[in-house]
Protein backbone atom coordinates (compact mmCIF):
# COMPACT_ATOMS: atom_id res chain seq x y z
CA UNK A 1 0.00 0.00 0.00
CA UNK A 2 2.73 2.46 0.90
CA UNK A 3 4.48 1.51 -2.34
CA UNK A 4 1.39 2.47 -4.28
CA UNK A 5 1.08 5.74 -2.35
CA UNK A 6 4.69 6.69 -2.96
CA UNK A 7 4.28 5.79 -6.63
CA UNK A 8 1.40 8.25 -6.90
CA UNK A 9 3.34 10.93 -5.02
CA UNK A 10 6.39 10.54 -7.26
CA UNK A 11 4.39 10.74 -10.44
CA UNK A 12 1.74 13.19 -9.25
CA UNK A 13 2.70 15.92 -11.69
CA UNK A 14 2.89 13.40 -14.52
CA UNK A 15 -0.68 12.35 -13.75
CA UNK A 16 -1.79 15.97 -13.70
CA UNK A 17 -0.27 16.51 -17.12
CA UNK A 18 -1.96 13.38 -18.44
CA UNK A 19 -5.26 14.89 -17.33
CA UNK A 20 -4.53 18.30 -18.85
CA UNK A 21 -3.34 16.85 -22.13
CA UNK A 22 -6.41 14.64 -22.24
CA UNK A 23 -8.61 17.71 -21.89
CA UNK A 24 -6.68 19.42 -24.69
CA UNK A 25 -6.99 16.35 -26.89
CA UNK A 26 -10.74 16.27 -26.25
CA UNK A 27 -11.00 19.93 -27.19
CA UNK A 28 -9.57 19.03 -30.60
CA UNK A 29 -11.85 15.99 -30.75
CA UNK A 30 -14.87 18.29 -30.48
CA UNK A 31 -14.20 19.69 -33.94
CA UNK A 32 -12.66 16.52 -35.39
CA UNK A 33 -15.78 14.50 -34.59
CA UNK A 34 -17.73 16.56 -37.08
CA UNK A 35 -14.95 16.36 -39.66
CA UNK A 36 -13.40 19.78 -39.08
CA UNK A 37 -9.65 20.11 -38.62
CA UNK A 38 -9.18 23.18 -36.44
CA UNK A 39 -5.83 24.28 -35.06
CA UNK A 40 -7.27 27.23 -33.13
CA UNK A 41 -7.30 25.53 -29.74
CA UNK A 42 -3.82 26.61 -28.67
CA UNK A 43 -5.05 30.19 -29.14
CA UNK A 44 -8.17 29.49 -27.08
CA UNK A 45 -6.01 27.86 -24.44
CA UNK A 46 -3.89 31.01 -24.28
CA UNK A 47 -6.96 33.22 -23.91
CA UNK A 48 -8.32 30.99 -21.14
CA UNK A 49 -4.99 30.87 -19.33
CA UNK A 50 -4.55 34.65 -19.44
CA UNK A 51 -8.16 35.33 -18.46
CA UNK A 52 -7.94 33.01 -15.46
CA UNK A 53 -4.50 34.13 -14.35
CA UNK A 54 -5.31 37.86 -14.59
CA UNK A 55 -8.42 37.33 -12.48
CA UNK A 56 -6.67 35.50 -9.65
CA UNK A 57 -3.50 37.55 -9.78
CA UNK A 58 -4.80 41.10 -10.29
CA UNK A 59 -8.41 40.94 -9.14
CA UNK A 60 -7.91 38.28 -6.41
CA UNK A 61 -11.06 36.61 -7.63
CA UNK A 62 -12.08 33.23 -6.20
CA UNK A 63 -10.58 30.36 -8.13
CA UNK A 64 -13.90 28.95 -9.29
CA UNK A 65 -14.71 32.29 -10.92
CA UNK A 66 -11.30 32.37 -12.62
CA UNK A 67 -11.85 28.88 -14.03
CA UNK A 68 -15.30 29.87 -15.23
CA UNK A 69 -13.82 32.88 -17.01
CA UNK A 70 -11.08 30.66 -18.40
CA UNK A 71 -13.74 28.60 -20.14
CA UNK A 72 -16.20 31.37 -21.01
CA UNK A 73 -13.94 34.05 -22.49
CA UNK A 74 -12.51 31.81 -25.23
CA UNK A 75 -16.00 30.43 -25.89
CA UNK A 76 -17.23 33.98 -26.45
CA UNK A 77 -14.34 34.64 -28.82
CA UNK A 78 -15.10 31.39 -30.65
CA UNK A 79 -18.60 32.47 -31.71
CA UNK A 80 -17.68 35.44 -33.93
CA UNK A 81 -14.57 33.60 -35.10
CA UNK A 82 -16.37 30.38 -35.93
CA UNK A 83 -19.22 31.89 -37.91
CA UNK A 84 -17.10 33.03 -40.85
CA UNK A 85 -14.24 30.53 -40.47
CA UNK A 86 -16.33 27.36 -40.36
CA UNK A 87 -17.52 28.05 -43.89
CA UNK A 88 -14.03 27.00 -44.96
CA UNK A 89 -13.35 23.35 -45.59
CA UNK A 90 -10.45 20.98 -45.04
CA UNK A 91 -7.01 22.54 -45.19
CA UNK A 92 -8.46 26.04 -45.59
CA UNK A 93 -10.02 25.79 -42.16
CA UNK A 94 -6.76 24.41 -40.78
CA UNK A 95 -4.76 27.30 -42.23
CA UNK A 96 -7.23 29.96 -41.11
CA UNK A 97 -7.16 28.62 -37.57
CA UNK A 98 -3.36 28.48 -37.60
CA UNK A 99 -3.51 32.16 -38.54
CA UNK A 100 -5.87 32.86 -35.64
CA UNK A 101 -3.57 31.07 -33.20
CA UNK A 102 -0.58 33.10 -34.35
CA UNK A 103 -2.53 36.37 -34.11
CA UNK A 104 -3.47 35.53 -30.51
CA UNK A 105 0.10 34.61 -29.65
CA UNK A 106 1.53 37.75 -31.25
CA UNK A 107 -1.18 39.84 -29.60
CA UNK A 108 -0.03 38.65 -26.17
CA UNK A 109 3.61 39.13 -27.16
CA UNK A 110 2.88 42.76 -27.95
CA UNK A 111 0.57 43.45 -25.00
CA UNK A 112 2.58 45.30 -22.33
CA UNK A 113 -0.11 44.81 -19.64
CA UNK A 114 0.69 41.10 -19.59
CA UNK A 115 4.49 41.63 -19.80
CA UNK A 116 4.74 40.85 -23.48
CA UNK A 117 6.81 37.85 -24.42
CA UNK A 118 7.81 37.17 -20.79
CA UNK A 119 4.21 36.56 -19.79
CA UNK A 120 2.78 36.33 -16.30
CA UNK A 121 4.78 34.76 -13.50
CA UNK A 122 4.16 33.85 -9.87
CA UNK A 123 0.54 32.93 -10.49
CA UNK A 124 -0.86 31.46 -7.26
CA UNK A 125 -0.85 27.69 -7.36
CA UNK A 126 -4.49 26.78 -6.93
CA UNK A 127 -4.96 23.74 -9.13
CA UNK A 128 -5.33 20.49 -7.23
CA UNK A 129 -5.04 17.24 -9.18
CA UNK A 130 -8.65 16.34 -8.34
CA UNK A 131 -9.87 19.47 -10.14
CA UNK A 132 -8.22 18.33 -13.37
CA UNK A 133 -9.69 14.86 -13.03
CA UNK A 134 -13.13 16.21 -12.20
CA UNK A 135 -13.05 18.44 -15.28
CA UNK A 136 -11.94 15.51 -17.40
CA UNK A 137 -14.67 13.29 -15.99
CA UNK A 138 -17.35 15.90 -16.69
CA UNK A 139 -16.17 16.46 -20.25
CA UNK A 140 -15.91 12.75 -20.95
CA UNK A 141 -19.35 12.13 -19.49
CA UNK A 142 -20.85 14.84 -21.69
CA UNK A 143 -19.16 13.47 -24.80
CA UNK A 144 -20.20 9.92 -23.92
CA UNK A 145 -23.81 11.05 -23.61
CA UNK A 146 -23.50 12.76 -26.97
CA UNK A 147 -22.64 9.46 -28.62
CA UNK A 148 -25.76 7.71 -29.79
CA UNK A 149 -27.92 10.77 -29.15
CA UNK A 150 -29.71 12.66 -31.90
CA UNK A 151 -27.02 15.33 -31.91
CA UNK A 152 -24.33 12.66 -31.94
CA UNK A 153 -25.77 11.07 -35.06
CA UNK A 154 -26.07 14.50 -36.67
CA UNK A 155 -22.38 15.15 -36.00
CA UNK A 156 -21.45 11.78 -37.47
CA UNK A 157 -23.51 12.52 -40.56
CA UNK A 158 -21.76 15.88 -41.00
CA UNK A 159 -18.41 14.17 -40.60
CA UNK A 160 -19.16 11.59 -43.26
CA UNK A 161 -20.78 13.84 -45.85
CA UNK A 162 -21.75 17.39 -45.05
CA UNK A 163 -23.81 18.25 -48.14
CA UNK A 164 -25.78 15.01 -47.72
CA UNK A 165 -26.35 15.74 -44.03
CA UNK A 166 -27.55 19.20 -44.87
CA UNK A 167 -29.94 17.92 -47.47
CA UNK A 168 -31.42 15.67 -44.77
CA UNK A 169 -32.31 18.82 -42.86
CA UNK A 170 -29.43 18.81 -40.38
CA UNK A 171 -28.44 22.40 -39.57
CA UNK A 172 -24.75 21.69 -40.07
CA UNK A 173 -23.51 25.22 -39.38
CA UNK A 174 -25.18 25.29 -35.98
CA UNK A 175 -23.74 21.90 -35.02
CA UNK A 176 -20.26 22.74 -36.23
CA UNK A 177 -20.31 26.07 -34.42
CA UNK A 178 -21.53 24.48 -31.17
CA UNK A 179 -18.70 21.96 -31.22
CA UNK A 180 -16.17 24.66 -32.13
CA UNK A 181 -17.33 26.72 -29.14
CA UNK A 182 -17.33 23.67 -26.86
CA UNK A 183 -13.77 22.89 -27.94
CA UNK A 184 -12.74 26.48 -27.22
CA UNK A 185 -14.25 26.31 -23.74
CA UNK A 186 -12.50 23.02 -22.92
CA UNK A 187 -9.16 24.31 -24.25
CA UNK A 188 -9.57 27.55 -22.28
CA UNK A 189 -10.44 25.67 -19.10
CA UNK A 190 -7.37 23.49 -19.38
CA UNK A 191 -5.31 26.61 -20.07
CA UNK A 192 -6.55 28.20 -16.83
CA UNK A 193 -5.97 24.95 -14.92
CA UNK A 194 -2.45 24.63 -16.30
CA UNK A 195 -1.58 28.26 -15.52
CA UNK A 196 -2.46 27.70 -11.86
CA UNK A 197 -0.49 24.46 -11.79
CA UNK A 198 2.77 25.67 -13.34
CA UNK A 199 2.59 29.25 -11.89
CA UNK A 200 3.26 30.87 -15.25
CA UNK A 201 1.88 31.69 -18.68
CA UNK A 202 4.00 32.87 -21.59
CA UNK A 203 2.69 33.49 -25.11
CA UNK A 204 5.27 31.28 -26.78
CA UNK A 205 3.93 28.26 -24.93
CA UNK A 206 0.76 28.50 -27.04
CA UNK A 207 2.23 28.54 -30.53
CA UNK A 208 1.79 26.36 -33.56
CA UNK A 209 3.63 23.41 -32.03
CA UNK A 210 1.24 23.35 -29.07
CA UNK A 211 -1.70 23.23 -31.48
CA UNK A 212 -0.03 20.38 -33.33
CA UNK A 213 0.65 18.48 -30.09
CA UNK A 214 -3.04 18.50 -29.19
CA UNK A 215 -3.98 17.31 -32.64
CA UNK A 216 -1.42 14.52 -32.42
CA UNK A 217 -2.84 13.27 -29.10
CA UNK A 218 -6.30 13.08 -30.62
CA UNK A 219 -5.22 11.45 -33.88
CA UNK A 220 -2.86 8.92 -32.30
CA UNK A 221 -5.47 7.91 -29.74
CA UNK A 222 -8.23 7.76 -32.30
CA UNK A 223 -10.71 10.47 -33.22
CA UNK A 224 -13.69 8.22 -33.86
CA UNK A 225 -14.67 7.71 -30.22
CA UNK A 226 -14.47 10.03 -27.22
CA UNK A 227 -12.05 7.89 -25.21
CA UNK A 228 -9.54 7.74 -28.09
CA UNK A 229 -8.03 11.20 -27.50
CA UNK A 230 -7.66 10.43 -23.78
CA UNK A 231 -5.79 7.22 -24.58
CA UNK A 232 -3.58 9.10 -27.02
CA UNK A 233 -2.81 11.88 -24.55
CA UNK A 234 -1.99 9.39 -21.79
CA UNK A 235 0.21 7.30 -24.08
CA UNK A 236 2.15 10.24 -25.52
CA UNK A 237 2.54 11.96 -22.14
CA UNK A 238 4.00 8.86 -20.48
CA UNK A 239 6.16 7.93 -23.46
CA UNK A 240 8.94 10.54 -22.88
CA UNK A 241 9.45 9.19 -19.36
CA UNK A 242 9.88 5.71 -20.77
CA UNK A 243 12.17 6.96 -23.55
CA UNK A 244 14.54 8.71 -21.19
CA UNK A 245 16.12 5.41 -20.20
CA UNK A 246 16.18 4.15 -23.80
CA UNK A 247 17.97 7.31 -24.95
CA UNK A 248 20.66 6.79 -22.33
CA UNK A 249 21.35 3.21 -23.41
CA UNK A 250 21.37 4.16 -27.11
CA UNK A 251 23.64 7.14 -26.50
CA UNK A 252 21.20 9.58 -28.17
CA UNK A 253 19.97 12.88 -26.82
CA UNK A 254 16.48 12.44 -25.34
CA UNK A 255 14.93 15.45 -27.12
CA UNK A 256 15.47 14.32 -30.71
CA UNK A 257 14.68 10.72 -29.86
CA UNK A 258 11.35 11.77 -28.36
CA UNK A 259 10.53 13.83 -31.45
CA UNK A 260 11.54 10.98 -33.72
CA UNK A 261 9.41 8.43 -31.88
CA UNK A 262 6.44 10.82 -31.76
CA UNK A 263 6.69 11.41 -35.49
CA UNK A 264 7.09 7.72 -36.25
CA UNK A 265 4.09 6.80 -34.08
CA UNK A 266 1.95 9.47 -35.73
CA UNK A 267 2.97 8.31 -39.18
CA UNK A 268 2.36 4.66 -38.32
CA UNK A 269 -1.06 5.43 -36.89
CA UNK A 270 -2.21 7.54 -39.83
CA UNK A 271 -1.02 4.92 -42.31
CA UNK A 272 -2.05 1.69 -40.61
CA UNK A 273 -4.54 2.54 -37.86
CA UNK A 274 -6.73 5.37 -39.16
CA UNK A 275 -8.93 5.02 -36.08
CA UNK A 276 -6.05 5.34 -33.63
CA UNK A 277 -4.47 3.10 -31.05
CA UNK A 278 -7.83 2.35 -29.42
CA UNK A 279 -8.73 0.43 -32.57
CA UNK A 280 -5.60 -1.73 -32.28
CA UNK A 281 -7.31 -4.71 -30.57
CA UNK A 282 -10.06 -4.74 -33.16
CA UNK A 283 -7.61 -4.50 -36.05
CA UNK A 284 -5.51 -7.33 -34.63
CA UNK A 285 -8.58 -9.49 -34.13
CA UNK A 286 -9.66 -8.85 -37.72
CA UNK A 287 -6.19 -9.80 -38.93
CA UNK A 288 -6.20 -13.01 -36.91
CA UNK A 289 -9.66 -13.92 -38.15
CA UNK A 290 -8.59 -13.39 -41.73
CA UNK A 291 -5.55 -15.57 -41.21
CA UNK A 292 -7.63 -18.28 -39.54
CA UNK A 293 -10.22 -18.29 -42.28
CA UNK A 294 -7.51 -18.49 -44.90
CA UNK A 295 -5.98 -21.46 -43.07
CA UNK A 296 -9.37 -23.14 -42.77
CA UNK A 297 -10.01 -22.75 -46.47
CA UNK A 298 -6.62 -24.26 -47.11
CA UNK B 1 12.06 54.20 -49.17
CA UNK B 2 13.95 52.81 -52.16
CA UNK B 3 16.25 51.07 -49.73
CA UNK B 4 13.28 49.48 -47.95
CA UNK B 5 11.82 48.37 -51.26
CA UNK B 6 15.03 46.52 -52.09
CA UNK B 7 15.05 44.86 -48.69
CA UNK B 8 11.44 43.84 -49.23
CA UNK B 9 12.17 42.34 -52.65
CA UNK B 10 15.08 40.45 -51.13
CA UNK B 11 12.91 38.93 -48.39
CA UNK B 12 10.06 38.39 -50.82
CA UNK B 13 12.25 36.43 -53.23
CA UNK B 14 12.94 33.82 -50.56
CA UNK B 15 9.30 33.65 -49.42
CA UNK B 16 8.17 33.26 -53.01
CA UNK B 17 10.68 30.52 -53.74
CA UNK B 18 9.60 28.64 -50.63
CA UNK B 19 5.89 29.06 -51.30
CA UNK B 20 6.12 27.99 -54.93
CA UNK B 21 7.02 24.53 -53.67
CA UNK B 22 3.87 24.44 -51.50
CA UNK B 23 1.79 25.63 -54.42
CA UNK B 24 3.17 23.02 -56.81
CA UNK B 25 2.31 20.09 -54.55
CA UNK B 26 -1.03 21.56 -53.57
CA UNK B 27 -1.90 22.17 -57.21
CA UNK B 28 -1.15 18.57 -58.13
CA UNK B 29 -2.38 16.64 -55.10
CA UNK B 30 -4.59 19.04 -53.14
CA UNK B 31 -2.40 18.22 -50.16
CA UNK B 32 -0.71 20.73 -47.96
CA UNK B 33 2.79 19.38 -47.41
CA UNK B 34 3.75 20.64 -43.95
CA UNK B 35 7.05 18.77 -44.19
CA UNK B 36 8.18 21.36 -46.73
CA UNK B 37 9.73 23.46 -43.97
CA UNK B 38 11.74 20.49 -42.70
CA UNK B 39 13.18 19.93 -46.18
CA UNK B 40 14.03 23.64 -46.22
CA UNK B 41 15.98 23.24 -42.97
CA UNK B 42 17.72 19.98 -43.81
CA UNK B 43 18.83 21.35 -47.17
CA UNK B 44 20.42 24.39 -45.52
CA UNK B 45 22.31 22.05 -43.19
CA UNK B 46 23.46 19.89 -46.08
CA UNK B 47 24.85 22.93 -47.90
CA UNK B 48 26.54 24.07 -44.71
CA UNK B 49 28.05 20.64 -44.14
CA UNK B 50 29.58 20.61 -47.61
CA UNK B 51 30.87 24.18 -47.33
CA UNK B 52 32.19 23.97 -43.78
CA UNK B 53 33.11 20.29 -43.60
CA UNK B 54 34.03 19.55 -47.21
CA UNK B 55 35.37 23.07 -47.90
CA UNK B 56 33.47 23.23 -51.18
CA UNK B 57 32.49 26.53 -52.71
CA UNK B 58 28.84 27.39 -52.22
CA UNK B 59 28.25 27.28 -55.97
CA UNK B 60 28.85 23.52 -55.87
CA UNK B 61 27.38 22.83 -52.43
CA UNK B 62 24.08 24.44 -53.32
CA UNK B 63 23.20 22.16 -56.25
CA UNK B 64 24.17 19.19 -54.08
CA UNK B 65 21.83 20.42 -51.35
CA UNK B 66 19.06 20.91 -53.89
CA UNK B 67 19.48 17.39 -55.17
CA UNK B 68 19.40 16.07 -51.61
CA UNK B 69 16.24 18.06 -50.92
CA UNK B 70 14.60 16.74 -54.07
CA UNK B 71 15.42 13.16 -53.13
CA UNK B 72 14.01 13.71 -49.64
CA UNK B 73 10.89 14.97 -51.38
CA UNK B 74 10.58 11.77 -53.39
CA UNK B 75 11.07 9.77 -50.20
CA UNK B 76 8.39 11.81 -48.43
CA UNK B 77 5.93 11.16 -51.21
CA UNK B 78 6.65 7.44 -51.08
CA UNK B 79 6.35 7.09 -47.32
CA UNK B 80 3.85 9.71 -46.24
CA UNK B 81 1.57 10.46 -49.18
CA UNK B 82 1.35 7.60 -51.65
CA UNK B 83 -0.12 5.08 -49.16
CA UNK B 84 -2.93 7.53 -48.37
CA UNK B 85 -3.95 8.14 -51.96
CA UNK B 86 -7.50 7.11 -52.64
CA UNK B 87 -8.59 7.47 -49.05
CA UNK B 88 -11.66 9.66 -48.77
CA UNK B 89 -10.14 12.06 -46.24
CA UNK B 90 -6.75 12.13 -47.93
CA UNK B 91 -6.31 15.89 -47.76
CA UNK B 92 -6.61 15.89 -43.97
CA UNK B 93 -4.77 12.63 -43.34
CA UNK B 94 -2.09 13.82 -45.79
CA UNK B 95 -1.70 16.99 -43.78
CA UNK B 96 -1.25 14.95 -40.61
CA UNK B 97 1.20 12.49 -42.14
CA UNK B 98 3.24 15.40 -43.52
CA UNK B 99 3.35 16.77 -39.97
CA UNK B 100 4.65 13.40 -38.81
CA UNK B 101 7.29 13.38 -41.54
CA UNK B 102 8.32 16.92 -40.60
CA UNK B 103 8.78 15.87 -36.97
CA UNK B 104 10.92 12.93 -38.01
CA UNK B 105 13.12 15.04 -40.30
CA UNK B 106 13.51 17.73 -37.66
CA UNK B 107 14.47 15.12 -35.07
CA UNK B 108 17.12 13.72 -37.38
CA UNK B 109 18.50 17.22 -38.05
CA UNK B 110 18.53 17.94 -34.34
CA UNK B 111 20.35 14.70 -33.57
CA UNK B 112 22.99 15.20 -36.28
CA UNK B 113 23.62 18.93 -36.06
CA UNK B 114 22.48 19.87 -32.56
CA UNK B 115 20.20 22.68 -31.45
CA UNK B 116 22.61 25.60 -31.85
CA UNK B 117 22.68 28.20 -34.58
CA UNK B 118 25.50 27.54 -37.03
CA UNK B 119 27.19 29.92 -39.43
CA UNK B 120 28.95 29.62 -42.74
CA UNK B 121 32.74 30.06 -42.50
CA UNK B 122 34.04 33.49 -43.36
CA UNK B 123 34.69 34.20 -47.00
CA UNK B 124 32.05 31.73 -48.25
CA UNK B 125 30.33 34.52 -50.11
CA UNK B 126 31.13 38.11 -51.01
CA UNK B 127 29.70 40.73 -48.69
CA UNK B 128 30.99 43.83 -50.40
CA UNK B 129 28.30 46.52 -50.34
CA UNK B 130 27.30 48.03 -53.68
CA UNK B 131 25.36 51.18 -54.30
CA UNK B 132 22.38 50.94 -56.63
CA UNK B 133 20.63 54.24 -57.31
CA UNK B 134 21.54 55.50 -53.86
CA UNK B 135 20.55 52.39 -51.90
CA UNK B 136 23.08 50.06 -50.34
CA UNK B 137 22.83 46.47 -51.48
CA UNK B 138 25.32 43.70 -50.99
CA UNK B 139 26.41 41.60 -53.91
CA UNK B 140 25.09 38.67 -51.91
CA UNK B 141 21.59 40.12 -51.77
CA UNK B 142 21.59 40.69 -55.51
CA UNK B 143 22.81 37.15 -56.11
CA UNK B 144 20.09 35.74 -53.91
CA UNK B 145 17.40 37.69 -55.73
CA UNK B 146 18.84 36.63 -59.08
CA UNK B 147 19.10 32.95 -58.13
CA UNK B 148 15.58 32.73 -56.79
CA UNK B 149 14.06 34.56 -59.75
CA UNK B 150 16.02 32.31 -62.11
CA UNK B 151 14.78 29.18 -60.34
CA UNK B 152 11.18 30.34 -60.45
CA UNK B 153 11.53 31.22 -64.11
CA UNK B 154 13.02 27.80 -64.77
CA UNK B 155 10.07 26.13 -63.07
CA UNK B 156 7.61 28.19 -65.09
CA UNK B 157 9.39 27.30 -68.31
CA UNK B 158 9.45 23.64 -67.34
CA UNK B 159 5.74 23.60 -66.59
CA UNK B 160 4.88 25.45 -69.76
CA UNK B 161 7.14 23.93 -72.38
CA UNK B 162 8.30 20.45 -71.48
CA UNK B 163 6.57 17.11 -71.67
CA UNK B 164 6.88 16.63 -67.91
CA UNK B 165 5.43 20.09 -67.35
CA UNK B 166 2.41 19.31 -69.49
CA UNK B 167 1.93 16.04 -67.64
CA UNK B 168 2.12 17.80 -64.27
CA UNK B 169 -0.50 20.28 -65.39
CA UNK B 170 -2.69 17.48 -66.70
CA UNK B 171 -2.51 15.60 -63.40
CA UNK B 172 -3.27 18.82 -61.52
CA UNK B 173 -6.35 19.28 -63.66
CA UNK B 174 -7.64 15.73 -63.28
CA UNK B 175 -5.55 12.71 -62.27
CA UNK B 176 -8.16 10.37 -63.66
CA UNK B 177 -8.31 11.97 -67.10
CA UNK B 178 -4.52 12.11 -67.19
CA UNK B 179 -4.33 8.41 -66.41
CA UNK B 180 -6.80 7.58 -69.16
CA UNK B 181 -4.63 9.53 -71.58
CA UNK B 182 -1.67 7.37 -70.69
CA UNK B 183 0.13 9.60 -68.19
CA UNK B 184 2.03 7.69 -65.52
CA UNK B 185 0.39 9.57 -62.66
CA UNK B 186 2.55 8.14 -59.87
CA UNK B 187 5.71 9.11 -61.71
CA UNK B 188 4.44 12.63 -62.36
CA UNK B 189 3.52 13.08 -58.70
CA UNK B 190 6.96 11.87 -57.63
CA UNK B 191 8.55 14.41 -60.00
CA UNK B 192 6.34 17.18 -58.62
CA UNK B 193 7.59 16.34 -55.15
CA UNK B 194 11.17 16.35 -56.39
CA UNK B 195 10.79 19.80 -57.95
CA UNK B 196 8.83 21.21 -55.03
CA UNK B 197 11.33 19.99 -52.46
CA UNK B 198 14.34 21.07 -54.50
CA UNK B 199 12.90 24.60 -54.66
CA UNK B 200 12.14 24.51 -50.94
CA UNK B 201 15.70 23.34 -50.37
CA UNK B 202 17.02 26.19 -52.51
CA UNK B 203 15.01 28.63 -50.41
CA UNK B 204 16.53 27.06 -47.29
CA UNK B 205 20.10 27.44 -48.53
CA UNK B 206 19.47 31.04 -49.62
CA UNK B 207 17.79 31.83 -46.30
CA UNK B 208 20.72 30.36 -44.38
CA UNK B 209 23.19 32.33 -46.48
CA UNK B 210 21.15 35.55 -46.35
CA UNK B 211 21.03 35.71 -42.57
CA UNK B 212 24.16 33.60 -42.13
CA UNK B 213 22.43 31.39 -39.62
CA UNK B 214 21.29 27.79 -39.89
CA UNK B 215 19.37 26.16 -37.05
CA UNK B 216 16.99 23.20 -36.71
CA UNK B 217 13.98 25.45 -36.16
CA UNK B 218 14.65 27.90 -38.98
CA UNK B 219 11.86 26.40 -41.05
CA UNK B 220 9.16 27.04 -38.48
CA UNK B 221 8.66 30.74 -39.04
CA UNK B 222 9.03 30.46 -42.80
CA UNK B 223 6.45 27.69 -42.85
CA UNK B 224 3.76 29.95 -41.47
CA UNK B 225 4.79 32.79 -43.79
CA UNK B 226 4.61 30.36 -46.68
CA UNK B 227 1.02 29.52 -45.72
CA UNK B 228 0.13 33.20 -45.79
CA UNK B 229 1.76 33.49 -49.21
CA UNK B 230 -0.11 30.61 -50.84
CA UNK B 231 -3.41 31.73 -49.37
CA UNK B 232 -2.84 35.28 -50.61
CA UNK B 233 -1.73 34.04 -54.01
CA UNK B 234 -4.47 31.47 -54.37
CA UNK B 235 -3.85 27.85 -53.34
CA UNK B 236 -2.12 25.90 -56.04
CA UNK B 237 -1.37 28.90 -58.22
CA UNK B 238 2.35 29.20 -58.97
CA UNK B 239 2.15 32.70 -60.41
CA UNK B 240 0.01 33.73 -57.45
CA UNK B 241 2.60 32.40 -55.02
CA UNK B 242 5.36 34.38 -56.73
CA UNK B 243 3.41 37.64 -56.67
CA UNK B 244 2.18 37.10 -53.12
CA UNK B 245 5.69 36.21 -51.94
CA UNK B 246 7.09 39.52 -53.12
CA UNK B 247 4.02 41.37 -51.84
CA UNK B 248 4.41 39.85 -48.38
CA UNK B 249 8.13 40.64 -48.30
CA UNK B 250 7.45 44.28 -49.14
CA UNK B 251 4.56 44.47 -46.68
CA UNK B 252 6.69 43.09 -43.86
CA UNK B 253 9.51 45.53 -44.44
CA UNK B 254 7.02 48.36 -44.59
CA UNK B 255 5.48 47.25 -41.29
CA UNK B 256 8.84 47.14 -39.58
CA UNK B 257 9.52 50.70 -40.76
CA UNK B 258 6.11 52.06 -39.89
CA UNK B 259 5.02 50.10 -36.79
CA UNK B 260 8.15 48.46 -35.40
CA UNK B 261 9.58 44.99 -35.68
CA UNK B 262 7.34 43.32 -33.10
CA UNK B 263 4.36 43.67 -35.44
CA UNK B 264 6.20 42.17 -38.38
CA UNK B 265 4.80 38.66 -38.06
CA UNK B 266 1.32 39.80 -37.15
CA UNK B 267 0.98 41.36 -40.61
CA UNK B 268 1.29 38.11 -42.51
CA UNK B 269 -1.32 36.41 -40.35
CA UNK B 270 -3.60 39.40 -40.51
CA UNK B 271 -3.36 39.22 -44.30
CA UNK B 272 -3.90 35.45 -44.28
CA UNK B 273 -6.97 35.77 -42.14
CA UNK B 274 -8.48 38.62 -44.10
CA UNK B 275 -7.96 36.90 -47.44
CA UNK B 276 -9.59 33.70 -46.19
CA UNK B 277 -12.62 35.59 -44.98
CA UNK B 278 -13.02 38.03 -47.85
CA UNK B 279 -11.68 36.24 -50.90
CA UNK B 280 -10.78 32.63 -50.08
CA UNK B 281 -9.66 32.00 -53.65
CA UNK B 282 -6.76 34.44 -53.22
CA UNK B 283 -5.36 36.69 -55.90
CA UNK B 284 -5.15 34.18 -58.73
CA UNK B 285 -6.78 31.01 -57.45
CA UNK B 286 -9.72 29.16 -58.89
CA UNK B 287 -12.91 29.52 -56.87
CA UNK B 288 -15.58 26.94 -56.12
CA UNK B 289 -13.68 24.11 -54.45
CA UNK B 290 -12.98 25.95 -51.23
CA UNK B 291 -16.38 26.20 -49.66
CA UNK B 292 -18.96 23.61 -48.90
Amino acid sequence: MSDLASFFLTYQSLFSFIGLNSLLALSVYCTLCCGQLSLANAGFMAIGAYAGALLTQNAHAPYALALLAGALVPALVAVPLGLPVLRLRGVYLAIATVGFGEVVRLGFVNWSYTNGALGLVAIPQKTQPWMIWLALAVVMFALARLRGSRAGYALEAIREDEPAARSMGIPSTRYKLSMFVAGAAIAGLSGALEAHLTYMVAPNGYGFSRAVDMLVYAVVGGDAVFYGPVAGAAFLTVLPEALRGAARTLGLSPGPLRMFVNGAILLGVILFLPNGIVSLPRTLRALRLRKASRAALG
Amino acid sequence: MWQQAINGVFLGAIYALFAVGYALVFGVLDILNLAHQAVFTVSAFVALAFVAGGSMPLAIAMPVALLAAGLIGIGLERVAFRPLRGRSDSNISGLISSLAAATILEAVALQIWGPDVRRFPQGTFPDKPLSVLGATVSALQLTIIAVSVALMAALTALLRATRLGRQIRAVAESPRAARILGVDVDRVIAWSFFLSSALGGAAGVLFGVAFNSVSPDMGRSVELKGLAVIILGGMGSIAGAVIAGFALGLLEVLTVVQLGSSWRDAVSFGVLFLVLLVRPSGLLGKAAIREA
